[in-house]
Parts: C-alpha cells; sequence; structure tokens
C-alpha cells in the first residue's frame, strides 16, 4: 500500500473523497491537521467568492484535528471517517460555536449544548471546518434569503446553490469540504446537490436524531449526508444515524446497512418505478433529457422500468405550504429576545410585547416573516379545519400513493428539481415560483420516506447539472446507495470520472 | 377558502408578535391571499374519511425514565441571555396578564 | 359583604359552578426533561436546553408522570383513552419558555369521571356528585418576580424569571358544569378541591404543597334564574387555597347577582381574586382573548396505554377516600356529623397521623377540631399550614398524662410553637410553664390568699365550700395557671380543716 502515500500526498488534498482521506489518515500517511490545513486554505482561498461559510475557525479546527491525530495514534477511534474534516449547516446547536441558523435573529448566539449528530461526529473523530449559509431557519430553496448574504454557485457565480442547504452544498462542490451536513424538510439537501452537481440523501423521517438541530417544521425535518460520491454519503449516513432516546420521534431499530449497499453496485432484478406526475410540464427540457438517459442506463444496468402514477402528488405543495409555515410559526415563537439572541427596542419604557414584536420584526427576513403570518393563519380557530386538517389528510393520500407505489417497485425515481440552477434573483420577488422549485421532493418529506440525489449530467442547454431522485421506502435506506452506487459506476465509466470534476476552477 | 383582508393581516401580526410595517401589511396582504388561492386546490380533495397524518412513522409511547441529569450550567446560561440580572432573566415590563 | 346579602342571591338565582385545578406532580424529574423538579433550588439552577426552550431543543414525556395521571384518571373514575395526544397552546408569555405551553387539546389522557365530596349542613353531612370532564398533563411556567411597583405586574419597571419551575409536571383536573348546589356552591366548590388534594395525597402522585403554591384552581360561576338558560360565566383565575375558592365563589355570586339585579349584563371575561379584599377583579375579555392555535405537539409520539398497563396501574390505587374514611369513623367511633366536620375542617390526615403517633383519637380531635381550628380561623389558613403537628400533640399529650402539663398550660404551649417562638422543649424551659407541685409553694400562696379575703376564708369554714373557687382562682392567678387547680382545692380544704 505504499504507493498510495507519495499519491495523497502529492495530490491536491482537498480533491480527494472522504473515504480515501479517511483510509490516508488511518494508514498515518497523512495526519488530519494536514488535510484540515489543505481545506481551511482551499476556504480561505475560495470562500470570498462562494461565501458557503458563516462561521470559520482555523485555529480551533486545527487544534480539533491534531486532537483527532493524537487519539488516532493512540488506537482511540475507531472510525470510517476518523479525521476527516466537515462542514456543519449552521442550523445546527454546536456548543460554544455560533449557530445563527442563517439568521439576524440569533446573531452573536453560541449555544451552551450539542445537538446528538454533532457529538455522534465528534465520537467518530470528524472535524468541524465550520458553519454553513443557508436560507433562514431553512425557508427557501436558493440561500437567498439568508440574512448574512446569499451563497453562489460554483458552477455558475451568478446561479444559486439551491437551498435551503445551499452553503453545504456549496462547499462540497467547491472542493471546500469533502463532507457537509444538510437538513432537508422539503428538498434541502437534494435540490441544492442536484443544482451543485453533488450527492445529497434526506434519510428516513426518525433515522437520524432532530434534537439539537433547530426545528423549522418538526414533523418535516430531517438531517442528512452531503458528499461529492455515494460511498462518502454513505459513510457519513452511518456515522450520524440511530436511535437517540432525546428525539421521541427517533427510530428505535437498526440503521439500515448503507455501506454495504453503495458496495453493491448492482441494480440487476431491482424494479424502479417512473413517477408520471413529476415529469412533463414545468420540467426543463435538458432535465428531462438527461434523466430519460439515466433511466436507459438503469435499464441497461439490469432495473426493470415501470411508470407509477400518485395521483395526490398534486397536492403535495398545498399541503406541504401549510403544514410547514403552521409548525414553523410555532417553532419560532421562541425567538423572541427574551432568553437568547439579539433584543431590539428595549429603552426601558417599551413593554415586554412591544420588545418582543420589534426583536422578531427586525430580527426576522421577509420570506420567515411570510411564513409565520401564513402558519399562524392556517392555524387560527375556525380555519383549522380548512387548513391545517385538510393537509394532514392529503398528508395520508400521499402516504398511501406511496405506499401503493412500493408495493410493485423497489425504489421511485423522478428528477430531483425541475430546472437547473436559476439566476440570483430571479424569482426572489415570487414566493410561489421559488415554492415550485421544490415539487418534487416535497412528497418524500410528508410521507417519511428517504430519498436520494445523484448528478446525472449537464443539461445541454444551459451546461448545468441535473439531479436523479431515488425515493425509497422509510427504513428502507440502503436501496438509495443501492441503485445510486450502480448509476455512479455506469457514469464515472461513461465520463472518465465523477461530474463534479468538470466543475469551473474558481 | 376565505381570502386575506388587510385587518386579518393586522390580526396576524398582532398573534404572532411582528411590528409590521405599513408597508409589509400590504405586502403580506397581496402575497398571502396569492398563496393561499395557489393552495386553494387542496379542498377539492374530499377527505371526511381520511385520518390525518401528523407524524409520518407511527408510533406510541416512547417514554423517558423519571430519573434527573445535571442541567446546564447558570453562568453558561447566562452568557447567553439578552438581559440578566440577580441570577434570573431580566425582561421588560409586562402589561398584559397572562393567558 | 354580609351573609344576608349572600342569602339574597339565591332568592333569585340558581349558581353553576365549574372548576379547573391544576395540581404539580411530585416526580423526581420535569414533564419533558431530566431537570429537578425539586421545589425552592437557587434561581435558573434547575434549567437545560428543553426547558428553557433553547433552539433546537426537543421534549422527551417522563413516563412517571403518565402514569401518575393514569392513576388519577382511575381514582376519579374516568375513562383512560387508548389514544391520546399532546398538543401546543401558542401564546406569547414571558414565563413560557417555547412561546407556547404543550399540553393536551381535545385528545385528553382521562375523561369522564367523577368525585363523590361531602358538605356540611345544617341538617347534617351532604354528599354531591361532581362530574369531572376530564384529566390532562402539561407542562408548568417559569416563575416571575416583578422588580419596582412594590413587587406587582403593574407599575413595575421590569420582570425577572427564574425557569426552575418550567416545564414542571402538572396535571389539570376540570369539572363539568356542577348545578343544583344552591346556597351550598362555595362549600362545594371548596370540599371538591379539598378532596381533589387528599385523593392526590392518598395516591402519592403529590404532596400538593399549597403554600408553595402547588395547586391552583380556575372558578367558573354564572347564574341563572330558576327553569331559565344558563347565564354567562365569567372565570376567575389562580385561586390558590381552599379558602379562597370558597370565597371566590360566594364574591362572584354575589357580584354577578348584584349586576343581573340593575338589570345589566354579564361579560364572559377572566377575572382575578384578590386575597385581602376577598373580590374579584375584571381581567381579560372574551374579545381579548387568546386564539391558542392548538394544533399536535409535532415533537411527540402519541401515548396509547394498553390494557394490561392500565390494570397495572389500578391494581396500585390505595384505599379510596370515602372507604377510608368509612373505616376511620368506626376506629374511632364518632357519629356521621363529627366526621363530617373534621373532614370538612381538613383534619381527617392531621387526626389520622396524630392518633397512629400515639394520642388517643379524642384528645387528637379536640385538638385540631378546637384550638387549632380556632387559631387557623383566625389566622385565614388551613390547618395543615400551622407549625404544629402530630410529633408536637404527641409531645405535649405525655406530659399531660404525667401531670407536668396542665390542658390550659399545653395551650399555652402550642400557641407559643405556631408563633414560631421554639420547640415544645423550649418554650416550656423558657417561660418556665411548669405545673406547680411542690407543696409547700401552694400553701404558701393559698395562706396569702386566705390572708387577703379573709372573709371568704370564713365564708369556707363556716361551711360555704362553694366559695373556695376565688380562692383557688387566686392561688391559680398567682403561679400564674401553672397549678393544677383540683390540686389547689384539696390542699385549701386541708388547710382550713373542712371536707366536702
Ligand atoms: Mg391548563
Ligand atoms: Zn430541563
Amino acid at each position: 500500500m505504499s504507493d498510495i502515500k507519495p499519491s495523497v500526498m502529492d495530490s491536491d488534498l482537498t480533491r480527494q473523497s472522504a473515504a480515501t482521506l479517511a483510509t490516508a489518515i488511518a494508514r498515518g500517511e497523512v495526519t488530519s491537521e494536514q488535510v484540515t490545513a489543505a481545506h481551511l486554505d482551499r476556504i480561505e482561498q475560495v470562500d470570498p467568492i462562494i461565501h458557503a461559510f458563516l462561521h470559520v475557525d482555523r485555529e480551533q479546527s486545527l487544534a480539533k484535528a491534531r486532537a483527532v491525530d493524537t487519539a488516532i495514534a493512540a488506537g482511540e477511534i475507531s472510525s470510517p471517517l476518523a479525521g476527516v474534516p466537515i462542514a456543519l449547516k449552521d442550523l445546527l446547536a454546536t456548543r460554544g460555536i455560533p449557530t445563527t441558523c442563517g439568521s439576524r435573529i440569533l446573531e452573536g448566539w453560541k449555544p451552551p449544548y450539542n445537538a446528538t449528530i454533532v457529538e455522534k461526529l465528534e465520537a467518530a473523530g470528524v472535524v468541524f471546518l465550520g458553519k454553513t449559509n443557508m436560507d433562514e431557519f431553512a425557508m427557501g430553496s436558493s440561500t437567498e434569503h439568508s440574512g448574512y448574504g446569499p451563497t453562489r454557485n460554483p458552477w455558475d457565480r451568478e446561479r444559486i446553490p439551491g437551498g435551503s442547504g445551499g452553503g453545504s452544498a456549496a462547499a462540497v462542490a467547491s472542493f471546500e469540504t469533502p463532507l457537509a451536513i444538510g437538513t432537508d424538510t422539503g428538498g434541502s439537501i437534494r435540490q441544492p446537490a442536484a443544482v451543485t452537481g453533488t450527492v445529497g440523501v434526506k434519510p428516513t423521517y426518525g433515522g437520524v436524531s432532530r434534537y439539537g438541530i433547530v426545528a423549522l417544521a418538526s414533523s418535516l425535518d430531517q438531517a442528512g449526508p452531503c458528499a461529492r460520491d455515494v460511498m462518502d454519503t454513505a459513510l457519513l449516513h452511518s456515522v450520524i444515524a440511530g436511535y437517540d432516546p432525546r428525539d421521541s420521534t427517533s427510530i428505535n431499530a437498526p440503521v439500515p446497512d448503507v455501506i454495504s449497499a453503495a458496495k453493491s453496485a448492482d441494480v440487476r432484478g431491482m424494479k424502479i418505478g417512473v413517477i408520471k406526475q413529476l415529469q412533463g410540464e414545468g420540467f426543463q427540457v435538458g432535465v428531462l433529457e438527461r434523466f430519460t438517459q439515466a433511466l436507459d442506463t438503469l435499464s441497461a444496468l439490469g432495473a426493470e422500468i415501470v411508470e407509477i402514477s400518485c395521483e395526490h402528488f398534486q397536492y403535495a405543495l398545498g399541503a406541504y405550504y401549510l403544514i410547514l409555515p403552521s409548525e414553523a410559526s410555532s417553532n419560532l415563537a421562541r425567538f423572541d429576545g427574551m432568553r437568547f439572541g439579539i433584543r431590539e427596542g428595549d429603552n426601558g419604557q417599551n413593554s415586554v410585547e412591544q420588545v418582543m414584536s420589534a426583536t422578531r420584526e427586525r430580527g426576522f427576513g421577509a420570506e420567515v416573516k411570510r411564513r409565520i403570518m401564513l402558519g399562524t393563519y392556517a392555524l387560527s380557530s375556525g380555519y383549522y379545519d380548512a387548513y391545517y386538517g385538510q393537509a394532514q389528510k392529503i398528508r395520508t393520500l400521499i402516504t398511501r400513493d406511496f405506499e401503493q407505489a412500493f408495493a410493485s417497485v423497489d425504489v421511485l425515481v423522478s428528477p430531483t428539481a425541475p430546472t437547473t440552477a436559476f439566476k440570483i434573483g430571479e424569482k426572489l420577488d415570487n414566493p410561489l415560483a421559488m415554492y415550485l422549485n421544490d415539487i418534487a421532493t416535497i412528497p418524500v418529506n410528508l410521507a417519511g420516506n428517504c430519498a436520494m440525489s445523484l448528478p446525472i449530467g449537464l443539461a445541454p442547454e444551459d451546461g448545468l447539472p441535473v439531479g436523479l431522485q431515488i425515493i425509497a421506502p422509510a427504513m428502507a435506506d440502503d436501496r438509495l446507495y443501492r441503485v445510486g452506487s450502480a448509476l455512479e459506476a455506469a457514469l464515472v465509466d461513461q465520463w472518465g470520472g465523477l461530474l463534479i470534476q468538470e466543475v469551473p476552477a474558481l | 377558502m376565505s381570502t386575506l383582508d388587510r385587518e386579518q393581516v393586522m390580526h396576524l401580526g398582532r398573534l404572532a408578535r411582528l411590528e409590521l410595517s405599513e408597508e409589509e401589511v400590504v405586502h403580506y396582504t397581496e402575497q398571502l391571499d396569492q398563496i393561499l388561492g395557489a393552495i386553494a386546490s387542496i379542498s377539492e380533495v374530499a377527505a371526511e374519511s381520511i385520518p390525518p397524518t401528523s407524524h409520518p412513522i407511527p408510533m406510541t409511547n416512547v417514554f423517558r425514565d423519571d430519573i434527573p441529569i445535571a442541567g446546564l450550567d447558570r453562568n453558561e446560561v447566562a452568557a447567553g441571555a439578552p438581559a440578566w440580572e440577580d441570577n434570573r432573566f431580566l425582561v421588560p415590563r409586562i402589561l398584559d396578564d397572562p393567558a | 359583604m354580609t351573609t344576608t346579602d349572600y342569602d339574597h342571591v339565591l332568592v333569585e338565582f340558581d349558581p353553576i359552578i365549574g372548576l379547573e385545578t391544576h395540581i404539580e406532580l411530585g416526580t423526581q424529574t420535569k414533564m419533558f426533561c431530566g431537570c429537578s423538579a425539586e421545589f425552592g433550588a437557587e434561581p435558573n439552577t434547575h434549567v437545560c436546553p428543553v426547558c428553557l426552550g433553547l433552539p433546537g431543543s426537543m421534549p422527551a414525556v417522563n413516563r412517571a408522570a403518565v402514569e401518575s395521571t393514569i392513576r388519577m384518571g382511575l381514582a376519579l373514575n374516568c375513562s383512560i383513552a387508548p389514544w391520546s395526544r399532546f398538543a401546543r397552546k401558542n401564546y406569547f408569555y414571558p414565563d413560557m419558555p417555547k412561546n407556547y405551553q404543550i399540553s393536551q387539546y381535545d385528545e385528553p389522557l382521562c375523561s369522564d369521571g367523577y368525585l363523590d365530596v361531602t358538605v356540611m349542613t345544617p341538617e347534617g353531612p351532604q354528599v354531591f356528585r361532581v362530574d369531572i370532564e376530564r384529566v390532562h398533563m402539561e407542562e408548568d411556567t417559569g416563575k416571575l418576580t416583578h422588580a419596582g411597583g412594590a413587587g406587582r405586574i403593574h407599575g413595575a419597571t421590569h420582570s425577572l424569571v427564574d425557569y426552575n419551575r418550567a416545564g414542571v409536571p402538572l396535571i389539570e383536573v376540570v369539572t363539568k358544569p356542577v348545578v343544583g348546589t344552591g346556597v351550598l356552591a362555595p362549600d362545594v366548590a371548596k370540599a371538591y378541591v379539598a378532596e381533589l388534594r387528599d385523593l392526590m395525597r392518598g395516591l402519592g402522585v403529590s404532596d400538593v404543597r399549597m403554600e408553595e403554591g402547588s395547586l391552583r384552581c380556575d372558578v367558573n360561576v354564572s347564574l341563572s334564574r330558576p327553569g331559565e338558560e344558563w347565564g354567562t360565566r365569567t372565570e376567575t383565575k389562580n385561586v390558590n387555597s381552599l379558602r379562597s375558592v370558597e370565597r371566590a365563589v360566594r364574591s362572584e355570586m354575589i357580584r354577578q347577582a348584584e349586576r343581573l339585579r340593575e338589570g345589566e349584563r354579564i361579560i364572559q371575561e377572566t377575572r382575578h381574586f384578590n386575597e385581602e379584599t376577598s373580590s374579584t377583579t375584571s381581567g381579560r375579555s372574551k374579545e381579548q382573548a387568546e386564539d391558542y392555535r392548538y394544533f399536535p405537539e409535532p415533537d411527540l409520539i402519541p401515548v396509547a396505554p394498553s390494557e394490561d398497563w392500565i390494570a397495572e396501574l389500578r391494581a396500585t390505587l390505595p384505599e379510596i377516600p370515602s372507604v377510608r374514611r368509612a373505616r376511620l369513623q368506626q376506629a374511632w367511633g364518632i357519629s356521621d356529623f363529627d366526621m363530617a366536620s373534621v373532614v370538612n375542617a381538613g383534619a381527617l390526615d392531621l387526626i389520622e397521623q396524630t392518633v397512629n403517633s400515639g394520642v388517643d383519637e379524642q384528645a387528637a380531635r379536640k385538638w385540631w377540631m378546637g384550638e387549632f381550628s380556632r387559631i387557623a380561623r383566625d389566622r385565614g389558613c388551613e390547618l395543615e399550614e400551622l407549625a404544629v403537628g402530630p410529633a408536637q400533640i404527641s409531645e405535649v399529650e405525655s406530659l399531660i398524662a404525667s401531670g407536668e402539663l396542665t390542658d390550659k398550660l399545653a395551650r399555652t404551649v402550642f400557641e407559643a410553637v405556631i408563633a414560631g417562638e421554639g420547640t415544645v422543649a423550649e418554650i416550656i424551659s423558657e417561660r418556665g410553664l411548669k405545673v406547680v407541685s411542690d407543696d409547700s409553694l401552694l400553701i404558701a400562696a393559698i395562706d396569702q390568699a386566705l390572708a387577703e379575703q379573709p372573709d371568704v376564708a370564713e365564708k369556707i369554714t363556716a361551711g360555704k365550700i362553694q366559695a373556695a373557687g376565688a380562692i383557688v382562682g387566686a392561688v391559680m392567678k398567682a403561679t400564674q395557671g401553672q397549678a393544677d387547680a383540683a390540686k389547689v382545692r384539696a390542699l385549701l380544704l386541708t388547710q382550713l380543716g373542712v371536707s366536702e
């Protein structure tokens, strides 16, 4: 194995996969400190352009990397990602490290505790590079709704990197980090993955602990892995997943074996359903073209492709935009300037009600306020049944659509997003157009299933990445990796490498 | 489905503790109305007999044992507070009765 | 208000009452986090991300709190829901960290039960059945201290919040409207709350320390003219003692009757009870009422108690209060009326504990129902709030038995104990409260009294023995009551050489 040593050290460490880096670190060919330093250098170099990070503390990260190096040398850590750096979406509570959720209302707040997945990552010897930019409180599909300015797509800096986890996806796509954590309430991991040519997985609801992840919509939120290839995604998935008694909605069952599935790369005999309702109208031509090609590839690999109708998906967006704002309006009530975060308007005369209202008015951005208003309305007495109540019933119907589909197929597929990355500012004043971005990803959150977005090429008309969404039943996350690894292997063969290698130099 | 008027928007702002500007009231009245119009189709689905889903993965009875665990250090709690006095959170004067 | 005013209400109106009672459960930890639920800790030392409502934190349900609620539901003859959920009650208030309370809304854990309560009437004890609408779980709020404005909310410059109590488990017991109580409405309300308290203590789910605010009552009152529809009700919030419950119902009945008689309407509103004036004042009206926007708590999953679990909990229920009362009444050999008086005075537990500590039943009942009840009445507090208990009674009673204290001295001792002047032993020694048993001292005092009242001495010697009282009285006075009167009398007669 001595031939690897010069190859890794000689190469740009930031271009390596997490798996390669972890192996090299474990073998002592390179230290976590060196790997971490290389990524911090890269961040210093390109982040002024990309703006994927809201917070980086170089000395803290390097100190942590050195501690991990010592622990690895002492044989104290055995994890498939020991020593590998990661970026965390700024929605994760990190003790003593600023956590803003992309909102001005939390400016300067340092949580006094860690999210469960932060603890899991620390225990696995993963080193934190920093916190990534996002749409404020994860409300958005473009990262333009961040209180700290937009993140840019490394494929085209005039375009959005998707959202809400645009910072995490852009950081991975611009080689600032091999791994990132995202959260996905209606597509916030998958849609950014699709438009940045990276891989992202929304695990089964309850598969990864939500404790310490600032809630947007509690019944939809799920954290998950972002990486550049399927194997790295699986490794990260395996580290963060698992039962957590602090999250009552967490599933007390063994984590599906996603690593073996990612190694299998075999779809022979699998039945893949194409969702009839998630193609055609509203979908960009080039997106559909790549999608059809990917289906052909899967078919050539030995999978059977069939069309599946999910009748109630047409109501998913409506149900989602009632459930999400309703839950969010309540989840965000605690941001009132009394116990943490900023406080506005406290002149010693104003009442607590006035100070709360001023803090929320000035601390929240337009999209957050819009959704709080919408949710407050939907939960109001007299409207509950027509809005929130009806939306919860639609949710049942969508879940039934999935159940029916999975009775005859192993996985479902669709394009992840209807279009490639759009221009910054293009949809900012049109919330409805913005919401349509999540049309294909939302049904999965409503039903609690798992799904992956995988790059399947560039759209011919604009040369921008297109993602394929693979959907599996709850707690069958391994199927995503089985299909994903097979398709990725075939595409790498075709292209001579991962699609992300094509990203323009910064 | 009903549509939203200006009065309702102002009421919602008060309920949600948002000190909305006049401009915002106008803006949100228009936008919320638009959004509600766009999602109105969900009411087309006759769903009387359909049970609501409030939690995607059906589970019941998850409990914690009644065993105390250490909480936060008070200094750390105080450090995050916007205003703190006499080991307590300091809040502006309260005019409302509790609910 | 005079009693005449109150009685006058009943001439025209029938009261309908309803009670919502919140009681803190006596669990080790809070409802949704592992923080200690112990009372009286330093401010903000029993807090964590969950009960401070920090972003990202999530609740986890305390099993013991659910079990306590189910046991309480069973003891109240409720049905236990096979499927029940938590809901968020949304409103902004600085004592509530998340700006919503996790409570239960349309799917409570227990519903449709009843509680029988006994009230004393001139005709004897009368039993009322109070129907229970629901019993549910929720979390308590933090504690506000108002700075400036003499510690009151109005006029304060700012407030301080301690979240130690935030998240402590509460059960809320809601009655159905109670009708047909007539003049007894205030007594029924009070007896109901007392019975609820005793039930919780008996179940061991809470020790219900009312002085710590661990029981809080919202009292609904409306009046109707016989045969007419029920009137508009008011809800008087946070009535926190048995005595206040009674007075709140009474004063609200009088207030409403006065308004109705003047042709005014009752406004549906919440009201506040003022302990000092025993009256209620207007709070939030229905028009201003919050829209709580209840919805199922998405961070928690349903509670679905199995039949086995419920049966297991049912097996742990102790003797129900009415059975226990019958047993004690028989053991003590007292009448229905006496028993009802004991229950009504809130003295049952105290007397039982006193008897258990070795004091005979009559003596125990005499102290609690006599002297102590009088003091509690004067102070406007409950018996249990007095700083005296079974241990002290037992100590004093054994001193009486050994002739070291008289009843009269014992009363002096208890008064001082209750006033917080020290322990029984300290008070006896500091004040020198001991029966004067030295004969020579008593004889000297008798001689002195005889010398001062020679006419009386003559009468006694002449055979008018009933005149001895004057001399005995003088001796008692001289010894500051610390002599045994019977003994003084005997010594006096011996001294004068007369026999009875
Ligand atoms: Mg309540
Ligand atoms: Zn706590």
